[in-house]
């Protein structure tokens, strides 16, 4: 029967009104969930931006540190213990810590995050960072200009002038420079500076770092570096962790997904979207149903099989499905570059998630349909005419 | 296996019940019955009698729960409902109400009769639809959904959708019902002329008397029971 009319196709286009107002519900459906998966996922992604942004191979940091919101320092002896493993080309010390920063626009002030690290040496890559000669001058720093705009126009400032003063922790600085990192949910802006700057605004003693950035020679072997350094420096001590690049990404994403509600929160929005959109093509498919029902009968007593009707069900869900999500998907591209433009954190469309919220969209009908169908058997042409 | 004097329609001593225990109720008493190929029978009888009953039995709509009835030589008693929806596709049904599918043109609702019969191509099974419409007279309105046509325009296209697949048995069930007396008339000649060009056999459920005559034979149901009646008396009657 596959070049049999197309009934389903047929029903559902032929109550306009009916097939828009299902589509209309089941695109708010497929929105609900790719906005709180895309908030959730920005989240996790924003959080480890900085992680991705440093190119080393292997990081180290204190046992005690959940995550960059809450690092706990550790000893710079033990990164230069490092130094000595073999196949290590050089390693970067890191000072991170919240500072407030006065908004040189209207002097208002907010929690920044600062960084401080031995300018010689460069820790992202110069897409990032292209220039840090300003970190040799005294009191300078750089500013980031992804940052959230509650900074102030910064950049703009310092396209216009060449500099931006201000003041961090109290403390007079110039911003000599700017880089694009991007604000997380954990810090609304970022500033790097060089180590003594660093010390400066903070008055920490220099022997505690909080991060500590190793780098290999090219070709040298990452798992038995790792390794040998577990072996040598974290076992005996217990004052330091070390971990891959891959690894001190994972830690930080884990913590915001299992250590933090966030995860659970943006979750159950998406899941409610699937319920209201579930509930929503159940409304459709059963009032479907219900109007041909007298029709389904007389099918039935022409010889069509109970099997073909169910068909014709699942196939309205199927269709309703791909039909709603579709226009939902594209509206969704739109909002999603809104959204990054207003809020500064990472939102995109991935492949994954467009899978995701296609087959979450695809359950949601056939399961629907499937609760729908139980109204087809009442069809019984016995009894209905 | 179906000779030239084999039945068509066979129900030898068959009864139904409705309903269980207290409440359990006959509708039909062994009622016996033939119908022959390419005959054309009337049933009558007043309403709530059990006529509706008996043609669902035969339909193959319910199954058959004492007595024995055989359709194309088929025994319906104690059938498996696999094969009851298989022999409904030998029998083209008339319900009182068209019963045509909304969402479908006129054409279309033909052909999904033959859609059951996959033998077909599509073009073949357009071409048979069309074929059948232009004989029920309403080749011109092939194309309009059922809310554009009349109540006979309708029950024509149902006719066409019964017919079309060259049932060996056409059952009909007081399509003339919700009909004015000439289309109600249109709608029965057309029917037996179409039934008699492919020999299939007609059983007509009417309270019409004035159809009477359309009929080789006329069984009358009373309470259950199955009487024949000269055809004489009857249109005497009317
Ligand atoms: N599904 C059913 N359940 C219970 N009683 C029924 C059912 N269908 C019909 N009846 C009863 O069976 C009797 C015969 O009905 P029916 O065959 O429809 O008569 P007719 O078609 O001659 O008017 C009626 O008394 C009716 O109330
Ligand atoms: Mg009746």
């Amino acid at each position: 029967m596959i070049f049999a009319i197309p009934l389903a196709w047929l029903q559902l286009i032929r109550e306009k009104v009916r097939l828009l107002v299902a589509l209309a519900g089941i695109g708010f459906a497929v929105i609900l969930m790719f906005i709180q998966l895309g908030f959730r996922d920005a989240l996790f992604d924003s959080s480890v931006r900085l992680h991705k942004a440093l190119e080393g191979d292997i990081f180290m940091m204190s046992p005690q540190s959940t995550a960059l919101i809450a690092l706990d320092s550790f000893s710079r002896r033990r990164l230069f213990q490092a130094e000595g493993v073999p196949g290590v080309e050089s390693i970067t010390p890191i000072y991170i810590s919240f500072a407030l920063w006065k908004n040189p626009a209207d002097r208002s002030t907010r929690s920044i995050q600062v960084m401080g690290y031995d300018p010689s040496q460069s820790i992202v890559s110069n897409d990032l960072l292209p220039d840090s000669e300003a970190l040799k001058l005294r009191d300078h720093v750089l500013f980031d200009r992804d940052s959230r705009p509650e900074f102030g126009p910064v950049a703009e400032l310092f396209e216009e002038q060449g500099y931006v003063t201000t003041e961090v922790a109290g403390r007079r600085v110039t911003v000599g420079g700017l880089f694009n990192l991007g604000a997380s949910f954990g810090a609304d802006g970022n500033l790097v500076t060089s180590d003594i700057n660093f010390l400066r605004m903070f008055d920490r003693d220099p022997g505690l770092i909080d991060m500590g950035m190793i780098r290999l020679q090219p070709g040298a072997n990452v798992d038995q570096a790792i390794a040998q350094m577990r072996k040598e420096i974290q076992e005996p001590n217990g004052d330091v962790l070390v971990l891959s690049k891959d690894e001190f990404i994972a830690f930080e994403r884990d913590y915001w997904q299992n250590s933090t509600a966030i995860g659970f929160i943006f979750n159950l929005g998406a899941g409610i979207g699937w319920i209201v959109g579930m509930v929503i093509v159940y409304q459709i498919l059963y009032t479907d149903v219900a109007d041909h029902l007298a029709e389904y009968a007389t099918l039935k007593a022409m010889g069509y099989r109970n099997r073909y009707l169910l068909s014709v069900v699942f196939q309205e869900a199927v269709v309703l499905s791909i039909l709603g999500f579709i226009p939902a998907f594209f509206l969704c591209m739109v909002l999603y570059n809104a959204t990054e433009n207003a809020t500064s954190l990472p939102l995109h469309m991935t492949q994954e998630r467009g899978t995701l919220v296609f087959c979450l969209t695809m359950s949601m009908c056939v399961i629907s349909g499937a609760i729908a169908v139980r109204k087809v058997q009442e069809a019984d042409p016995a009894d209905i005419f | 296996m179906t000779s030239a004097t084999e039945p068509i329609i066979s129900i030898d001593h068959v009864s139904h019940y409705f309903g269980s225990g207290r409440l359990r109720k006959q509708v039909l008493c062994e009622v016996s019955a033939r119908v022959d190929p390419g005959e054309v029978v009337i049933l009558m009888g007043p309403s709530g009698s059990g006529k509706t009953t008996l043609l669902t039995l035969i339909g193959a709509l319910r199954s058959t729960q004492e007595g024995s009835l055989k359709l194309l030589g088929e025994e319906m008693y104690k059938a498996r409902n696999k094969q009851l929806v298989r022999l409904r596709r030998n029998i083209g049904y008339i319900f009182q109400a068209h019963n045509l599918l909304n969402a479908l043109t006129a054409r279309q609702n033909v052909q999904m009769s033959l859609d059951l019969h996959p033998n077909l191509t599509t073009k073949e099974k357009k071409i048979r639809s069309l074929e059948m419409l232009e004989a029920v007279g309403l080749l011109d309105w092939a194309n309009y959904y059922p809310q554009e046509l009349s109540g006979g325009q309708k029950q024509r296209v149902a006719i066409a959708r019964a017919l079309v697949s060259s049932p060996r048995v056409v059952l009909a069930d007081e399509p003339t019902a919700a009909l004015d007396k000439q289309s109600g008339r249109d709608v029965v000649e057309i029917m037996q002329r179409l039934a008699r060009q492919r020999g299939s056999a007609v059983l007509l459920v009417t309270h019409d008397n004035r159809i009477l005559d359309v009929a080789d034979r006329i069984l009358q149901m009373e309470d259950g029971r199955l009487s024949t009646l000269p055809r004489e008396q009857l249109i005497g009657l009317s």
